[in-house]
């Protein structure tokens, strides 16, 4: 375990979740991103908790995201790991940890992000899936070459 | 040389461009037995009109002794009727030896070229690559002023010329000192930049042509088209700005080029044309030679 203690006492304040995922060591400000990516915006249900801004020995600030009742995909996971690298994402069955994983930036991914550049091939009725190489802080359409840095979140393929 | 497809200049290597330009220094003086080709046929997909391009595609395959099919005019084809593109290619490489691809969107060589088994060549995708464009511009470039401490404005619209891209990313490979000229609205787009960034190239922007113009050997000048600009005045600013004349150039080098990839407007006078200095059509002339060389060395009728 690379947790401070100090990290563990706070995470209190975040109410703990019986069963689900435990999404830790976000940069403080990008929680919300992280329920975009999961396609959550409080419609569908779910029992969610988000500490904001935690002070964090390791990342300054962090964020931690508790989803109840839910555990995230492979192409989920991937795309978390390229705007929060150094996440970690704990599931819970019962109040405990049954399983901690760190992510993995991946070297591409596939059919996850639509490609923002409205004239790429992608996006028209072609039979083929979107693609992208994971770059320094984003990533980047192996077709068209469009490189997704801040809005990441905003294209993420949904459904 | 012996690639399957040729999609962009970032895929060729140093080594594979001298390849295409050496083959077309040959071919231009002597050009390889006919009888080779007799029974290659290659497919001309243009899904946008571009005369010239396509021309040069058909006289060289033609020249090399093969033959053209062709979609006919957009607008006839099946393609309007909804047909993917993907669709389209499977069943053209079963009537052709090769496949020159003319599209609209960004990525459509590339994506066309996972279907397909028969080389394919990318004749402009988007604002993407036109890589046999610079295979021509560098045939230019070589040929007048050779490769070596090389020193090259590319001045225009540098954000939607294809032309441009496909050429900076060339340049990368041969060292050369990269000078883009631009209203700051038409620089390079982020994923250009970032490439050129990654090679580690020699690159410098400018918004005024008199800043570098003194230090270049090639003057590569592109065509601003005025629906870029949402102000007409606007407009009118910067295309005075990048006009370029007999007057400006007396601040040149004496054995500067200027080239241009056609069609202009009026962003060269006419009296340049007269200068020493113009190359654009001697530019335009070299797309045959070095698209037949292409051709020979992908569709390898010597093999045969
Ligand atoms: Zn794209």
């Amino acid at each position: 375990m690379t947790d401070h203690p100090t990290d563990n006492d706070r995470e209190l304040r975040v109410s703990k979740i019986e069963n689900g995922t435990v999404i830790d060591h976000v940069p403080g400000g990008q929680a919300l991103k992280v329920l975009a990516i999961l396609d959550i915006d409080g419609s569908t249900g779910e029992t969610v908790s988000i500490g904001m801004n935690i002070p964090s020995e390791k990342l300054g600030r962090k964020d931690i995201v508790k989803v109840e009742s839910r555990e995230l995909s492979q192409n989920e996971v991937d795309v978390i790991s390229l705007i929060a690298p150094d996440a970690s994402i704990n599931i819970i069955r019962e109040f405990d940890v049954i399983e901690k994983s760190r992510v993995d930036r991946p070297a591409t991914v596939t059919d996850v992000i639509a490609c923002p550049n409205r004239n790429c091939i992608t996006t028209q009725s072609e039979p083929v899936v979107s693609k992208f190489d994971v770059v320094d802080d984003g990533v980047r359409c192996i077709y068209c070459d469009t490189i997704v840095r801040d809005d990441l979140a905003e294209h993420i393929q949904t459904g | 040389m012996r690639r399957e497809h040729v999609l962009t200049t970032k895929e060729l290597s140093r080594s594979d461009i001298e390849a295409v330009l050496d083959r077309a220094v040959d071919i231009a003086r002597d050009p390889p037995d006919r009888s080779q080709y007799e029974d290659t046929i290659l497919a001309l997909l243009f899904f946008e009109p571009s005369t010239r391009t396509k021309m040069s595609f058909d006289t060289a395959m033609k020249r090399l002794g093969g033959t053209t099919v062709d979609l006919g005019p957009v607008g006839s084809s099946s393609v309007t009727k909804g047909e993917s593109l993907a669709d389209t290619v499977r069943v053209i490489e079963g009537y052709a030896d090769g496949i020159v691809l003319r599209h609209p969107s960004e990525g459509a060589a590339k994506m066309a070229s996972e279907f397909v088994d028969v080389p394919l060549i990318n004749a402009g995708d988007g604002a993407g690559h036109h890589p046999t464009q610079t295979l021509l511009d560098l045939y230019t470039i070589r040929e007048n002023v050779g490769f070596d401490d090389l020193s090259i404005g590319i001045m225009g619209d540098l954000k939607y010329g294809r032309t441009v891209h496909s050429l900076s990313h060339a340049l990368t490979k041969l060292d050369a000192r990269q000078h883009f000229i631009s209203p700051e609205s038409l620089r390079l787009p982020r994923s250009v930049r970032y490439d050129l960034h990654e090679a580690g190239a020699n690159v410098r922007e400018h918004t005024e042509i008199e800043d570098v113009l003194s230090s270049l050997d090639v003057l590569y000048v592109t065509r601003i088209q005025r629906e870029r600009f949402h102000d007409e005045n606007e407009y009118r600013k910067v295309a005075g700005q990048y006009h370029i004349t007999p007057d400006l150039l007396e601040g040149a080098d004496d054995d500067l080029i200027v080239m241009h990839p056609l069609p202009r407007v009026d962003e060269i006078a006419p009296d340049v044309d007269e200068t020493a200095h113009a190359k654009y059509f001697q530019q335009a002339h070299n797309g045959v030679p070095v698209r037949m060389a292409l051709l020979d060395l992908l569709l390898g009728g010597a093999n045969k």
